[in-house]
């Protein structure tokens, strides 16, 4: 009987991806949004005009894990630091990867005012609602009550406050052209990440400004469950505080997509 | 190009508008803050990128990154500001990127004011940031000798993959005084080989300070260390006056030593062998010619504005060998050219401190002539 070859490959990593293994923990969805972030630079062709900005946590070895160019910014000065790039190289495309603690807490000043200048640049969001890399302290995005190696009675709201929700406060900027919150935690939302993921570098190759991608994260190690226990921990516990949706999308956004 | 009157912070911006400056980032503060507003207009005009940060810290990160694509880049900022860049600094330090920095230092600390003074010289010359590494420090006396060292410190800094800061103070920055600005130099159109400015047919490339392995920050250490001693050989700049036959040599930079020369000349005038030896690099710090200086001499005498920090480095080098003096003034006061006189003409009379420390019979004088002046008003 004759044989034929009908294997077809379906799956491979991203080019935009290198082939190192990474440092994340089992669980951890990091890998996912690094893969489907390579994904949308592979799908766009667009990697050899990317430049990423690493921040200061748990992926501050991004760049060893992205086959573009890529630069590693001081705690929460990514957006400043990609201001300073795409000021001076405008036709690349300039994004920043940056965690909870980076991000809204030592970072929400560079943030802010890079959303509020409308800056041409796109930035993932991770929000786990903890510090990973320095072993589990309260994070800006800490959930009331979330005990922590430094809330270890749990995030007592009357004496370190609430949970800032980014998404829905960058989208009162005027200069942000697209906000919006997603999570990781089942494949159905992870297609809907890399689909907003794709919008928000779209806003950036069409020049229509500021895009922002939250995506909620697990963080299995330092929540103390294990990684089938960490996804539900976003869907029951981080999804009502930190609800899925497009915050803000101008009209030039929808006419890309559309 | 003729001599113009110019006003020393504009002088020092249009000079690095012509040493072919890409873009601009900075945040206003006294007495720095016409450096930025000349930016402003200029560098948009010329199709260049100015930005105002939101705050120093955002000013230096913004430089961090356009310093990353191999762009001439530069901030501005007077003492508060410099100490609010310190992180971005050291970050840019660590990832060996050249970047020039104006500090146009005021009275401090603190808020402190915004009269001249040059309390910054430890936080610029001995570092300021956190880790190992070292800056070039140029300090201009007059207008046009910051347009000169502003043109300087971009091929400096892109010669050494290194920090050059001009130290100037707020005298410097806010007079006018006749100067000539250099010819305008086109933008560079080649860019170093580990710029990062997109991947396009090659391997990618990392921007980082990042050295997780100790073995590896050793080494990164001992490479700008290693790197340093050339700009230590190489790059040493001063200026010596009447120096002939000088038994008393006066040490003073910036508009310290520009006040200092006026006493000298008049010291000189009235014959008393002193002469004045202006260091214009405090960083790499002459400290060779100190030295020499230290054999032939029989006293020193440091003029600062400030409590005496580059005296520490004077005496270091001195080591001993003959007395060293001090006189400075403090907190955005600058000496008139009579009260250094009077501290040659003490000194030339063979009445030294008495102790290691000549400040403690400094601070003795400065409150006589601190009460003197108070009654005269």
């Amino acid at each position: 009987m004759e044989r034929t070859n009908t294997a077809q490959k379906v799956y491979s990593r991203p080019e935009s991806l290198t082939g190192a293994t990474t440092h994340y923990c089992p669980g951890c969805t990091h890998g996912v949004a690094h893969r489907i972030i390579a994904e949308v630079i592979d799908e766009m062709n667009i990697r050899e005009k990317t430049i990423g900005v690493a921040p200061v946590g748990c992926s501050v070895f991004a760049y060893n894990y992205f086959n573009c160019d890529f630069v590693e910014a001081a705690h929460g000065r990514a957006p400043a630091m990609a201001t300073g790039i795409k000021r001076v190289l405008p036709d690349r495309i300039v994004f920043t990867y940056q965690g909870d603690g980076d991000l809204a807490s030592i970072g929400m000043a560079e943030i802010m005012h890079a959303a509020a200048r409308g800056e041409n640049l796109t930035v993932i969001f991770i929000n786990n609602a903890i510090y990973g890399m320095t072993g589990g302290q309260m994070a800006p995005t800490s959930l009331p009550g979330q005990c922590t190696t430094s809330s270890p009675g749990g995030r007592d709201v009357e004496q370190t406050g609430y949970p800032i929700r980014m998404a829905e406060l960058i989208s009162g900027m005027d200069g942000a052209s697209y906000s919006v919150r997603r999570s990781l935690h089942d494949p159905n939302n992870i297609r809907k990440s890399k689909k907003a993921i794709r919008t928000a570098f779209e806003v950036q190759k069409h020049e229509l400004g500021f895009a922002i991608v939250e995506l909620l994260s697990s963080c299995p190690t330092n929540w103390g469950y294990s990684p089938a226990e960490a996804l539900d921990w976003i869907k029951y516990h981080m999804l009502p505080v930190f609800p899925i949706g497009d915050y803000k999308t101008i009209d030039e956004v929808n006419n890309i997509k559309s | 190009m003729a001599r113009e009157l110019l006003k020393g912070n504009i002088a020092i911006a249009e000079a690095a508008v012509r040493a072919g400056l890409e873009a601009y980032f900075g945040y206003p503060i006294t007495p720095q803050t016409e450096l930025l507003e000349w930016m402003s207009h200029r560098m948009p005009e010329l199709g260049r990128v100015f930005l105002q940060a939101e705050s120093e810290v955002a000013a230096i990160n913004m430089v961090y990154g356009a310093a990353c694509t191999g762009a001439r880049v530069m901030s501005s900022s007077s003492s508060p500001g410099v100490s609010l860049m310190m992180e971005g600094l050291s970050y840019i330090a660590g990832t060996e990127l050249p970047v020039v920095l104006v500090d146009v230092v005021r009275g401090g600390p603190g808020l402190g004011n915004i009269a001249p003074s040059q309390g910054d010289y430890n936080q610029i010359v001995h570092g300021g940031g956190h880790g190992d590494y070292f800056n070039i420090v140029l300090a201009p006396s007059s207008v046009q000798e910051a347009i000169d060292l502003t043109v300087l410190a971009f091929d400096l800094a892109e010669k050494y993959r290194s920090i050059v800061i001009v130290m100037a103070d707020g005298n410097i920055g806010q007079m006018m005084e006749p100067a000539e600005l250099p010819p305008m130099r086109p933008i560079k159109k080649v860019y170093p080989e580990w710029s990062v400015r997109g991947a396009v047919s090659r391997d990618k490339r990392i921007l980082s300070s990042i050295y997780m392995n100790p073995e590896d920050e050793e080494i990164t250490n001992l490479r700008l260390l290693e790197r340093w001693q050339v700009v230590q050989r190489n790059e040493t700049m001063f200026k010596e006056y009447f120096l002939d036959n000088a038994e008393i040599i006066v040490l003073g930079y910036g508009t310290a030593g520009r006040i200092a020369y006026s006493a000298v000349r008049a010291a000189r005038a009235e014959g008393i062998p002193v002469g004045l030896f202006r260091p214009v690099s405090l960083s790499p710090f002459p400290s060779e010619v100190i030295e020499d200086l230290a054999d032939s001499s029989s006293a020193f005498l440091v003029v600062e504005m400030n409590t005496g920090q580059m005296l520490n480095d004077v005496k270091m080098f001195v080591n001993g060998k003959v007395p060293v003096e001090f006189y400075g003034r403090l907190g955005g006061m600058v000496p008139f050219p009579e009260e250094i006189l009077a501290e040659i003409k003490r000194i030339s009379s063979g009445n030294f401190s008495p102790v290691s420390d000549p400040r403690i019979t400094w601070i003795e004088r400065l409150k006589e002539t601190i009460n003197g002046s108070g009654e005269a008003t």
